[in-house]
């Protein structure tokens, strides 16, 4: 059982390739309903595994033995084992929650003060102007869904750049892309190795929302050159440099304006795929597995109690 | 873009598409102005027609210029918070905040400016 218990927790270490795999192969908007589905799996997967693993723990417990009504002790492989793994899940079990609590509340901060303002102001169709010296530009979704920009954003960009900036944040609202954020935000509070694959979430719907706009203005390299000269005047205008380690791989906003230059391939099917389809795979054992583990977790408790024959 | 199809588009990006253009150009515009600063090709008309509407909302100013209007972005108190509240969400830019607000562009990483100015180099040749 308690083998079982740990495949949950080792599969997330594979997805970070598998993911960026999978972006590579498929349709953005593909790749980003795949990519969330596997990290929600694998993540509930793991919460799951964690909390039996807690349970046989505490079920070892003379006291909540008592309480739990067992009358013979918990068959677990050893004792030396178990309890270790006990404590340390509730210690991951435990950070994960608090990381989160804090996240969602920092969050939901942010979202109710960015309303509130953007509820104060009369719009111009869905546009909210934010008179600032940095640029910078956001979907904020809600009811209804509204695009916030900068001054400094809508002068470093030309007419038919602003157009196309405009399309990218109103396929980030109609696409509800703040879900899919959401949700890998979630998975990644409950598994390190899925904070990987957060970005590859992030980047997804990056990549879903320019192949939208694109389509909507009709020029590929209009919103890449919108997509770059954004970048650049946000790199301009910021007196301090941010001290990123340098890294190996170029950073997102780079890989989007690749993508929008070269001429699509043809996307693969996620059925043809071998990246989603070993994700898929992983997510399917994860899940199985933390399930199988369960069932016999709770045969196990039922013999404990005397309810079933040893 | 033609102009049927520009027309055919919701009212409320045309708005958005007007002030954007004025808030990008710094100094009051005239319909017509306003007309080759928008990238979508719309009737002059279409424009007036859109400018009046936003000057009723009071979001424009306008002051009487040759035969017309010239008009400009209203900078009122609600902006101002607006702008403190911006200060305020960036503070944790890079961190949660892009979870529910997807940003236009992230912020780079140290190579990614070389990188972004090949791109556009080698796009233009």
């Amino acid at each position: 059982m308690t083998v079982l218990l740990l495949i949950p927790l080792l599969l997330p270490f594979v997805t970070p390739l598998l993911a960026r795999r999978a972006l590579d192969r498929l349709a953005p908007v593909t790749a980003l309903w795949t990519l969330t589905a596997a990290a929600l799996v694998l993540a509930g997967a793991c919460v799951a595994a964690l909390g039996c693993l807690v349970l046989t723990g505490l079920l070892k417990v003379p006291a909540f033995a008592a309480l739990g009504e067992l009358v013979h002790p918990l068959r677990t492989p050893s004792d030396y084992a178990v309890l270790p793994a006990a404590a340390i899940a509730t210690g991951l079990l435990t950070i994960g929650a608090w990381n989160l609590g804090r996240s969602a509340l920092r969050q939901t901060r942010a979202f109710r003060t960015a309303h509130a303002e953007a509820d104060r102001r009369p719009s111009a169709g869905d546009l909210c102007v934010i008179d600032a010296p940095h640029p910078d530009a956001y979907a904020l979704p809600g009811r209804p869904h509204r695009i916030v920009v900068t001054t400094a954003m809508l002068r470093s960009l030309g007419p038919d750049e602003r157009d196309a900036l405009f399309a990218h944040e109103r396929a980030h609202n109609r696409g509800g892309h703040h879900y899919f954020l959401a949700a890998a935000e979630l998975a990644a509070h409950c598994h390190p190795a899925l904070r990987a694959a957060r970005a590859v979430i992030r980047l997804a719907a990056e990549r879903a929302a320019d192949e939208a706009a694109a389509a909507a203005v009709g020029d590929r390299r209009l919103l890449a050159r919108a997509i770059a000269r954004a970048a650049l005047a946000g790199q301009a205008a910021s007196s301090t440099r941010p001290d990123f380690a340098p890294a190996a791989t170029a950073g997102p906003v780079p890989q989007r304006v690749a993508a929008l230059l070269t001429i699509p391939a043809g996307h693969t099917r996620w059925w043809v795929c071998r990246a989603a389809l070993l994700l898929a795979a992983c997510a399917t054992l994860s899940a199985t597995a933390v399930a199988t583990g369960a069932v016999t977790f709770h045969h196990e408790v039922e013999i404990a109690q005397g309810e079933e024959p040893r | 873009m033609s102009n049927a199809n520009a027309d055919r588009r919701p009212a409320g990006e045309l708005e958005a598409a007007v002030m954007a253009a004025l808030w990008a150009v710094e100094v009051p515009l005239t319909p017509g102005r306003v007309q080759t600063e928008i990238a979508s090709g719309l009737a002059r008309t279409t424009v007036s027609t859109i400018l009046s509407r936003l000057y009723d909302k009071g979001i424009v100013g306008r002051r009487p210029q040759g035969r017309g209007y010239a008009y400009y972005p209203v900078q009122d108190a609600a902006g101002l918070t607006a702008r403190r509240m911006h200060t305020e969400l960036d503070r944790d830019r890079n961190s949660d905040r892009e979870t529910v607000l997807a940003r236009f562009v992230a912020q780079l990483k140290r190579d990614d400016e070389q990188l972004l100015r090949h791109l556009l180099e080698a796009d233009e040749r």
